[in-house]
Formats: structure tokens, C-alpha cells, sequence
């Protein structure tokens, strides 16, 4: 008589959402602690590009604070884009991925978590970095907050957008520079907003507008972009 | 034990109502197409002897790749119990087609029922019956084998996560739990993965070349487990260019000939 496989299988082990999302962000953080070279590498760019700026344009106080917010949202840009194509491409490489999209569990959920560790190693770190940034291009003082609360809100909004790009070309071999065409407009209204905030602060301006306007990019980003996310990552590993 | 062969045939418990069979001992094993419909009722138990109810329905399954049609017309169905191997030279859609029928490919056409029930209608407990095993073993070679099977374990709810060891055990990796994956060998990676179906309350099993890598003994281990899986009510769907020692268990669907003109 049979024991176990005439009854269905059943999800054991009540596990949440929330277990589920932590399961998956401590993977990621884990992977990535393991090798972490690739963790530093947006980093060096991005200081890279503010210490090579100067010596290329002018190291001029003024002309560098003008040119200071600017410079510093669109280093972190591209150190966000540079890291993207690695977010699913190893899972894709050794099968990871098609287990996961084979499992029971929400891809949503998976996909968000996902994006989440990418953010804490690449958005996180840039946004704790840019006051030092902020500093070697002379951004006047009150620029800072402004510099650090609009990279906080806008580099995962760069994450989310940057996932939809990477799942798209996971399957190809080569998706490196498709990203960058696909993705790339989408992310010119977080640079637009991101540096009218800073400029904002500076001058002393009121940038509530900006920052709701880059939260409210946020919030759509977290709804929507794990749902593109999800059906790329299908079309990708059916092709 | 007695079987009713009357389709109008009324349980006394009143849930079988319409079977096509129904054991009357022990009670509440139901069988035949009704028993199917009645699955969810509490108390109630599916029958070993739903041999009769396929688990997984093929029908007229086309797939093309590079304007090569692999299969055209392709119908079959698996029951609960049996173990399909799918054979063919390499290149006529043995893998195609496993993925097809593990849900990872949709470039097809024709239909693909789970149950009965349309296989996009009930992905989530289709995939909670899966296991799918395919060319690449899916283990992260950064990662431990009992850190790969953790993560395992996080996306299929199904698994008891007190049974890794044991399934790591029962591989030959026991002592290698702590070393990363890529001090393995391939072999012992594959083994990795395949610790998996010691894991896994899944029905129904997929396995692309499950035996790639292993050595003799661990071949002869997996059909066994195999065979097992199949005895206890399972169902597996293999590729393989092992020969298999399973006797009549067996059923083999050859895509050469079915292509016809490949």
C-alpha cells in the first residue's frame, strides 16, 4: 500500500512571505559575500569617475560644485548599470534559475528579494559613499542631505528598472550592451529629478516635489517591475 | 477486496457517487475518474488503484526548432505508477521535450493536462507534484551542498528541511557537507542535485539524464529509488542512454519514429 505519494503534497513548514523574502536575501548576501570582488567594483568606479573628473574638466571650486550633483547621480548610474548583467546571469548558468522558476513558491516574491540584495551591494553602498563624493567636488554643505535622500530613493527605482533589462538578455551571450540601450531611457527620469533635488538643496529650495515624485517612481517600481521581471525571466528560459 | 463495476454506484459515506470503481476495503479508497473530483472531500484518500487515472495527459504535442519539426502529433499519457523513458538519438527533442513537459519551454503547440485539468490552470499544484531534473545540476558552486539544499528546501514548502542530511547522506556525500561545491568533483556535484529526489514528496519526476557522471553503484542506487518512487504511486518521466533494469515497468517512447522523416 502506498505510504506517502497517494496523499498530495502539501506545503509543510508554515513558511510566510516574509520567510520566503528573508530566505532569498540572505542567499544573495551570502553568494555575494563569497565572492566579493565583484562587490567593490561598481564602488571603484564610482570613485574612479568623481576623481577623474576634476583633473579632465577643471579643478575649479566653482565650476566643480556646479557640475557637482550632476556628476555625482550619473557616476551612480552607471556604476548600477555596469553591475547589472550579473544578477541572473550565474543563477541562469548553472540551472539555479529554472529550479526557481519551477518551484511553487511567488516568483514575485523570489524577484523582489533578489533585486533587494543587488540594491543593499551596489545602490546602498553608493548612496553612503556620495557624501564623500559630494565633498571632493566641493557640494556646498547643504547640498548633502539632499545628495544622499534622493540616491536613497532613486538608485533601487535603478535596481528595479535595471532587473527587467537583465532578464531579458540573461539568455543571450552576450547582454551586456543590450541592457544599457534597453534601460537606459528608463532611467533618464530618475536622473532628472535625482539632480533637480540636489540642486534644489543647494539653493536652498524647498525639494519635497522631488523626492515625492522619485518615492512615487519607487513605489511603481516595487508593484510593477518584479512582475516584468518574472514573465522576462519565463520568456528567457523557455527560448 | 471488491470492485463495483457499476458507474452509478452510491458509497455509503456518499462520496463516491458515479466512480467507476470503488473498493470497498479498506474504506474510502476511491478510484476511477470520480474519485478524482472527489480528492479534496476530508477523509477521503486517492486509491492506489487510480492506475486507471492518467497523472499527466499529452495530446497532439508539435514542436518545431530551427524549421525541424521534432514531433508533430505527439499524444501519450503517463499513469500514476509507471516510468516513461523517452528515447532517441541525440538532437531529436528528448530535452525539448522534457521541458516542455516541466513547464520551462513554451514554444509548442497542443495540450498538456495535469489531472485532468489543463496544465495553466493549476501550475501551483502542478509544480508542487514536480521535480524536475535537468542538464545543468542547478547547485550554486560557491555554496555548500547542505547550503544548495537549504535553498532547495526555501522554494519547495513541501520539503522537511530535517531530511537533508539524511539525503546527503544517503548520496555518499556525508563529511563533504561543508565544503563548497566547486572542491567537488563533477560526479559528486551531480550527486548534489540528486540528493534532491531523496528530498522530495514530488509525484511526478522529470529527470533529463539523471545518470550523466555517477558511478556504477550510485547508478544502480538511483534506479532503485527510482523503482521505488514508482511502487509507492509515483511517476517518473527519464531520459537516458543507461540501460535501464527495471523489467516491464518500463514504458519507452521513441521520438525517432514518431518524427517520421527525421
Amino acid at each position: 500500500m502506498s505510504e506517502m505519494l497517494t496523499k498530495e503534497p502539501v506545503r509543510t513548514g508554515e513558511q510566510s512571505i516574509g520567510g520566503l523574502f528573508l530566505a532569498v536575501l540572505k542567499r544573495d548576501l551570502l553568494l555575494s559575500y563569497r565572492c566579493r570582488s565583484d562587490l567593490v567594483n561598481p564602488l571603484i568606479f564610482f570613485l574612479m569617475v568623481a576623481t577623474l573628473f576634476p583633473l579632465g574638466v577643471s579643478p575649479e571650486p566653482d565650476f566643480l560644485a556646479q557640475v557637482a550633483p550632476g556628476v555625482v547621480w550619473v557616476a551612480a548610474l552607471l556604476a548600477t548599470l555596469l553591475s547589472m548583467d550579473s544578477v541572473f546571469r550565474s543563477d541562469y548558468e548553472d540551472g539555479t534559475l529554472e529550479q526557481t522558476l519551477l518551484s511553487p513558491q511567488p516568483l514575485f516574491v523570489v524577484v523582489l528579494g533578489k533585486i533587494t540584495a543587488h540594491w543593499m551591494l551596489t545602490g546602498l553602498p553608493l548612496a553612503l559613499l556620495a557624501p564623500l563624493l559630494g565633498v571632493m567636488l566641493f557640494l556646498p554643505e547643504g547640498g548633502m542631505g539632499g545628495l544622499m535622500l534622493s540616491l536613497l530613493l532613486g538608485t533601487p527605482t535603478l535596481s528595479l528598472v535595471g532587473a527587467i533589462g537583465a532578464a531579458l538578455t540573461v539568455g543571450l551571450r552576450k547582454g551586456g550592451v543590450l541592457i544599457s540601450l534597453l534601460v537606459l531611457p528608463l532611467y533618464i527620469p530618475v536622473l532628472i529629478f535625482g539632480t533637480s533635488a540636489v540642486q534644489a538643496a543647494v539653493t536652498g529650495l524647498p525639494l519635497d516635489g522631488y523626492i515625492a515624485l522619485l518615492g512615487a517612481m519607487l513605489a511603481l517600481g516595487i508593484g510593477l517591475a518584479p512582475l516584468a521581471v518574472g514573465a522576462a525571466l519565463r520568456i528567457s528560459v523557455s527560448g | 477486496m471488491e470492485i463495483c463495476g457499476n458507474n452509478t454506484f452510491l458509497h455509503s459515506d456518499g462520496c463516491c457517487t458515479g466512480c467507476e470503481f470503488v473498493y470497498n476495503e479498506p474504506l474510502n479508497y476511491c478510484v476511477g475518474n470520480a474519485a478524482l473530483k472527489y480528492r479534496n472531500k476530508p477523509g477521503f484518500r486517492l486509491g492506489v488503484g487510480v492506475l486507471s487515472e492518467p497523472l499527466l495527459t499529452v495530446e497532439r504535442l508539435f514542436c518545431e526548432r530551427d524549421d525541424r519539426i521534432l514531433f508533430d502529433n505527439l499524444s501519450f499519457d503517463v499513469k500514476q505508477g509507471e516510468v516513461v523513458q523517452i528515447e532517441g538519438q541525440n538532437g531529436s527533442g528528448k530535452t525539448t521535450l522534457l521541458r516542455i513537459l516541466s513547464g520551462l519551454s513554451r514554444n509548442f503547440e497542443g495540450d498538456i493536462y495535469w489531472k485532468g485539468d489543463h496544465i495553466s490552470d493549476v501550475a501551483e499544484d502542478f509544480r508542487l507534484s514536480l521535480l524536475y531534473f535537468g542538464h545543468q545540476p542547478g547547485v550554486k558552486a560557491i555554496l555548500t551542498p547542505e547550503e544548495n539544499l537549504n535553498w532547495y528546501a526555501a522554494m519547495h514548502p513541501s520539503i522537511d528541511q530535517q531530511r537533508i542530511f539524511d539525503a546527503l547522506e544517503q548520496v555518499g556525500l556525508k563529511g563533504y557537507e561543508d565544503v563548497p561545491c566547486h572542491m567537488l568533483s563533477a560526479g559528486q556535484n551531480r550527486r548534489v542535485s540528486l540528493a534532491r529526489l531523496y528530498l522530495s514528496n514530488a509525484r511526478l519526476w522529470i529527470l533529463d539524464e539523471p545518470f550523466t557522471a555517477i558511478d556504477k553503484r550510485g547508478v544502480a542506487e538511483k534506479e532503485a529509488l527510482i523503482a521505488r518512487h514508482a511502487e509507492q504511486g509515483g511517476s517518473v518521466i527519464l531520459t537516458t542512454h543507461h540501460e535501464l533494469n527495471m523489467g516491464d515497468r518500463v514504458r519507452r517512447i521513441n521520438l525517432d519514429k514518431l518524427a517520421g522523416t527525421s
